[in-house]
């Protein structure tokens, strides 16, 4: 479905990819793992075509996204819920949402808001709230609710559980699971919470400055040894 | 102790308040010696260039002082300096009421004495009260009044300030000179909604506003003229004109946001009023265009002595002929366009377009994350607020019958600016509130003769104390809960 291809991504003169291979297939959770300031992000970013890969290919679907504006690789079937939430403060959280489904078919508005309602029952009481004055789950629930309003096929997730206490963080995942599961979006989900995120992944993939290092299933990169050293020791 | 709040900044010590002051001295005597320092004074023969370096050097010293004593506040010393300064103000007004000789005899001078002690004053009342509170404040939250308590006073409000201003002129105390402010009040209420799409909605820092204005203004003059036009068959060419300006502006400047942005309007707006000012063969240079076709009504002229086989306005009506007439016609005209202005940017706020503005305002990234064109959308702002005031251009070139570059100062974009900022960004009923303020206001404190201008300072420094985000800051939200659960908003 995604197909990433020695990509390489510079800011200025730093080179923040340094030849990425990464592959998602269709239905798959595919997670991402790396130390802070590995290129996680970017990779996310880049997909996204904010900042463009310098050299490489990035083909969604069977269609080469390496060259297109953003706008319309967004339109195409990917969302993006952005790092560090991002959801526009001075708005009401359903407005968010409206804000979510401007690329999508209008006709789908009310159904789409129920089905993200329904994974997000939280979100339906507070319909009227401003974004800024949601607490710190809620928001984060809202920038995956919003990405999921445009009935994307590939969702990128990048930190979802960024700052959450553990009980919200065990329930963003759970949600996660059944997102794919129940729409069969097939998600490619960045963590610093290696455990949950690699337990729920089919595969998972290790970046190390730039570059992918491990891959495998979910299960193998729990077992793997670099892996717990790196990534999961003192924690779970 | 006042000064227990001023909270996590360290206070400064004298020297470095001394030292504060002197800085902020220097960059005004940097400022004020080309703008103060030398003036040319025209001698019949030509330019002379005088000095005024008595009054550059006194203006720096006034800002000195009042630099000096703001630091003092924060530091807690309050309550003497509001005394001296307020006893001081006081002593300045008294002055000038019972007339005697004034201490500086430099007018300008004086009032910026005084509104520099007024200004001490207030805040130095303001951070004894509130207990040194710092300036910064939240932006989701600070400066609005509870939601319901708005809606509720904007549910009585509208109607009836609709109301008052489409009965207006028949209103006993409607005279000439009132409709004439009316009108005046509706221009910059229209040249604020315009500008309120581009900064408010937005967010995108237009500094060069009148330089659609002007377009409109130009495009109207020479449009009717040249082609025998009637007002309301050239509105639309002028529009898009000034539409066409204001992508020609947008194109350069999409990639700026906030100051950088602001600097390139600005001077975009002074490119214009100079293209203007020099291109004699087509805008007629400093003399500016006269004789601009007045609107008619349907064809009826308001002209005392209307030409052979033309009616005149008050004949078919069978009325004497009044001037008011035609004031009180241009006063609906603009009723009119100001109210399509407001209708249109109410409806657009909840399409897909307007929308994608008030998201970009907030945060560009997450607007690209979500297929959000930045191009076209700012594009767009930009093109939809030049026609607003392209439309209010047309209007205030019909309206004087005669134009020239003087009219569009950087002054302009300052006062429209100034109306969606001091009516709280995005509020549309703010800007009417501001624009009534600010553009009535002068005309009610003139009884106050010379010290209009500063009175009306002191107001708007008093509203940027009090209500830091603007006199209406309510955002109002573009979509209700359905109300039935499923239902398309
Ligand atoms: N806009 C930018 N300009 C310059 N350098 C950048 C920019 N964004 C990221 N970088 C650099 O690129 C590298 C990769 O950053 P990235 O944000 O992709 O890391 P990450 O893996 O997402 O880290 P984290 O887990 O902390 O979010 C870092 O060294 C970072 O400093
Ligand atoms: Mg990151």
């Amino acid at each position: 479905m995604l197909v990433v291809e020695g990509v390489h991504t510079f800011y200025g003169h730093i080179e923040a990819l340094k030849g990425v291979d990464l592959e998602v297939k269709p239905g798959e959770i595919v997670t991402l793992i790396g130390a802070n300031g590995a290129g996680k992000s970017t990779l996310l970013m880049t997909v996204c075509g904010t900042p463009q890969a310098q050299s490489g290919r990035i083909v969604f679907d069977g269609q080469d996204i390496t060259r297109l504006p953003t706008h319309q690789i967004m339109r195409s079937g990917i969302a993006q819920a952005p790092e560090g939430r991002r959801i526009f403060p001075r708005m009401t959280l359903l407005e968010n949402l409206q804000m979510g489904a401007l690329a999508a078919d209008p006709a789908h508005f009310s159904e789409d808001l129920e089905r993200v309602f329904a994974f997000f029952p939280i979100l339906k009481e507070r319909q009227t709230q401003r974004g800024g004055t949601l607490s710190g789950g809620e928001q984060q629930m809202l920038t995956i609710a919003r990405s999921l309003m445009s009935r994307p096929r590939l969702l990128l997730l990048d930190e979802p559980s960024l700052g959450l206490a553990p009980m919200i963080v065990r329930q963003i995942f759970k949600i996660i699971r059944e997102i794919n599961e129940r729409t069969g979006t097939t998600i490619l989900l960045v963590e610093q919470n290696a455990y949950h995120a690699l337990r729920l992944a089919h595969r998972g993939y290790v970046m190390v400055t730039g570059a992918i290092t491990l891959t495998g299933s979910g299960a193998e990169l729990l077992a793997n040894r670099e892996v717990r050293a790196a990534y999961l020791e003192g924690g779970h | 102790m006042a000064a227990i709040g001023a909270g996590a900044e360290r206070q400064l010590s004298f020297g470095e308040m001394i030292r504060d002051a002197a800085a902020v001295a220097l960059v005004a005597l940097g400022l004020a010696l080309p703008l103060v320092g030398f003036q040319t004074v025209d001698r019949g023969a030509g330019m002379i260039l005088e000095t005024r370096f008595g009054a550059m050097f006194y203006a720096v010293g006034v800002i000195f002082v009042g630099r000096f004593v703001l630091g003092l506040i924060d530091a807690g010393r309050g309550r003497p300096i509001l005394a001296a300064s307020g006893a001081f103000s006081a002593a300045w007004v008294l002055n000038a009421i019972f007339d005697v000789a004034p201490p500086i005899e430099h007018v300008t001078l004086g009032w910026l004495t005084w509104l520099v002690a007024m200004t001490i004053a207030l805040r130095a009342w303001f951070v004894l009260r509130r207990g040194a509170r710092p300036a910064g404040r939240d932006g989701t939250r600070a400066g609005a009044l509870p939601a319901v308590w708005l809606e509720r006073v904007g549910r009585l409000v509208v109607p009836a300030a609709l109301t008052f201003a489409v009965v207006m002129p028949f209103l006993p105390f409607a005279d000439q000179r009132l409709v004439d402010l009316g009108i005046l009040v509706l221009t910059y209420t229209m040249l604020g909604w315009g500008l309120n799409v581009v900064v408010g909605l937005a967010g995108l820092l237009d500094l060069g506003y009148v330089a659609f204005y002007a377009v409109g203004a130009y495009s109207y003059a020479l449009i009717s003229i040249n082609l025998g036009l009637n007002f309301w068959e050239t509105l639309p060419f002028a529009g898009a004109v000034a539409a066409f300006f204001g992508v020609a502006l947008g194109f350069p400047v999409l990639r700026l946001r906030g100051d950088y942005l602001a600097i390139v309007t600005l001077g975009f707006g002074e490119m214009i009023r100079l293209i203007l000012l020099n291109w004699d063969d087509l805008s007629n240079g400093a003399k500016g265009i006269g004789d601009i076709p007045r609107p008619s009504f349907f064809g009826l002229q308001f002209t005392a002595a209307p030409r052979e086989g033309v009616a005149a306005f008050h004949e078919y009506f069978d009325l004497d002929f009044s001037p008011i007439h035609r004031v009180i016609y241009l006063y609906y005209i603009i009723l009119i366009l100001a109210l399509l202005t407001n209708w249109f940017t109410l409806r657009i706020r909840k399409l897909p377009i307007g929308r994608a503005w008030e998201a970009l305002r907030e945060d560009e990234i997450a607007c690209r994350a979500l297929g959000i064109n930045p191009t076209t959308t700012k594009l767009t702002a930009f093109a939809i607020g030049a026609t607003f005031g392209g439309f209010a251009g047309s209007f205030f070139a019909t309206r004087q019958g005669f134009i020239s570059p003087e009219s569009f100062n950087f002054i302009e974009s300052a006062i429209i600016l100034a109306i969606v900022v001091l009516g709280g960004m995005g509020s549309q009923l703010g800007v009417v509130v501001a624009s009534v303020v600010l553009i009535g206001g002068p005309e009610w404190f003139r009884d106050l003769g010379t010290f209009r201008m500063v009175a009306f300072g002191a107001l708007m420094v008093a509203v940027m104390i009090w209500r830091p985000q603007g006199l209406l800051a309510h955002r109002d939200p573009t979509v209700r809960l359905p109300a039935a659960p499923g239902r398309p908003p």
